[in-house]
């Protein structure tokens, strides 16, 4: 490496393949791993992109992951009113605050509880591939397939309206795009603050068995201690609502995209459905939808791999860049649905790791095969150029996926 | 082998559920490691060291060669 201090770079964002990651970040991997990032609000940072690395960052307690602290990577500068993290909201809180929400929630989403869901998740799935063949070619595969699947698992889970989906969807929709103005984000967080606020309130008076209302009489009841308050419970709902849509979603469109664009590795699930689980990883590894890492601050001047961070500084952890390095995944740019299931950071590292990332998993590992068998000439419709992907939102995918197969 | 989980750094991620449900399950109650088994047969010693190493948050330590228990 280059003894003398090199000028900061920005973000990569501009993508030459679909699902590969900006091609600078392998050259920073490999010759400038912790880099100086110059940030849109004209601060100046570091970039993490090596695994190895990224995972210690992500372990590491001297590091905090409030926002209101942080710089954005990508998009406009925020307004302070909006980097302010609400009650609740606990992805971006730091212990102990995060132990406490965290520790009432995650009973819900255990391996063996999300593993319990898929005879549920397996009818959902049947009965959108039988709208499909019902509507016959082409489709839109989000509007059909991916975007209704994990918005009808959670609202089941957490107690939420399917019925009210278009608006949820449309508010998440906002608030993930990098070209909102403040105003637009501001009204789109609002009117899905308050909607969830509402619900709190109807689940007070009308509970059901869902999350919603069990994590209410959990808190309810006699000896709870320091129990959630209702701007507490619209906060959490809000983010396990917006978390468990809109990822699950993308990764379904995009890796059906991945997948349909390498025939070999679709045959193969197709043909070997118990390769699920494995592909699954795979396919988080090789797509890493988070697409413009993980952000977090420094709390006291630290040490990694010989640079030093300072106190106040933002960190980018590259999620994507890591889940391509070669020294950690052979051969990292080939997707291989047979790889032996590593430890790749798709869903984070350390005490923010993904609490819905079983879910998740049991989504994915059902859909995906399932869609590949009801239609096996499945095909894009369009011209891979024609297909709108998701490079200016928070979330990576595709707004679209028009497919189409012989009837 | 024995394995050793530190219960209160376990944030409930279920990596170690994931890779090992023979070893591993997670509480009805706050979703954390419950260590099924602390000194798994030969056959499941590389799953519990996946385990050890996937897991998010450095709760799963393994021994392997512990003292023997005394009686």
């Amino acid at each position: 490496m280059s003894t003398t201090e090199s000028s900061p770079v920005v973000l990569p964002t501009h993508r030459t393949c679909p699902f590969d990651p900006p091609q600078e970040y392998a050259l920073l991997r490999e010759h400038e791993p912790v880099a100086r990032l110059a940030f849109p609000d004209g601060k100046t940072g570091w970039l993490l992109t090596r695994h190895e690395d990224v995972r210690a960052l992500l372990a590491d307690e001297r590091f905090s992951s409030d926002r209101a602290r942080a710089s954005s990577p990508v998009g406009r500068p925020l307004r302070p009113e909006e980097m302010e993290a609400r009650p609740g909201m606990f992805l971006s809180k730091d212990p102990p605050e995060h132990t406490r929400y965290r520790r009432m929630v995650t009973r819900y989403f255990t391996v063996r509880r999300m593993r319990a869901l898929a005879p549920r998740i397996e009818e959902i799935v049947t009965d959108r591939l039988d709208a499909m063949e019902r509507s016959g070619p082409p489709v839109d595969l989000v509007r059909t397939f991916t975007l209704p699947i994990p918005s009808l698992v959670i609202c089941e889970l957490l107690g939420v309206p399917y019925a009210d989906r278009d608006r949820f969807q449309r508010w998440t929709s906002t608030m993930l795009r990098l070209d909102v103005s403040a105003g637009e984000m501001l009204a789109a967080r609002d009117a899905l603050y308050a909607y969830m606020g509402d619900l709190v309130s109807a689940k007070r008076e009308h509970p059901d068995d869902a999350l919603l209302s069990s994590l209410i009489a959990a808190n309810a009841a006699e000896g709870a201690q320091a129990p959630l308050t209702d701007e507490e419970l619209t906060g959490i709902g809000l983010l396990l609502l917006v978390a468990g849509h809109e990822t699950t979603a993308n990764m379904l469109a995009l890796g059906t995209y991945a997948l349909l664009s390498h025939p070999a590795q679709s045959r193969m699930l197709r043909e070997h459905p118990e390769l699920a689980e494995r592909a699954v990883e795979e396919l988080l590894r090789y797509l890493s939808i988070a697409q413009f890492g993980a952000v977090r601050v420094a709390l006291e001047d630290v040490e990694i791999a010989g640079r030093r961070i300072r106190a106040g500084e933002t960190v980018v952890a590259a999620l994507a860049a890591a889940n391509r390095d070669p020294e950690q995944f052979p051969g990292p740019d080939e997707l291989d649905l047979t790889r032996e299931p590593s430890h790749h950071v798709a869903f984070g590292h350390g005490v923010h790791q993904c609490l819905g990332q079983q879910l998740a998993r049991v989504e994915m590992q059902i859909a995906l095969p399932a869609l590949l068998r009801r239609f096996p000439t499945l095909r894009l419709a369009v011209p891979p150029e024609r297909i709108p992907m998701r490079d200016d939102m928070f979330i990576y995918g595709v707004h679209e996926l028009p497919l189409t197969w012989e009837e | 082998m024995k394995i050793v989980a530190d219960h209160d750094r376990c944030r409930g991620a279920g990596q170690c559920v994931f890779s090992a449900p023979d070893l591993f399950d997670q509480s009805d109650e706050d979703g954390t490691v419950i260590v099924l088994d602390d000194h798994p047969p030969p056959e499941s010693h590389a799953r519990a060291r996946r385990a050890a190493r996937l897991c998010p948050n450095s709760v799963i330590r393994i021994i392997e060669n512990p003292e023997p228990a005394h009686p």
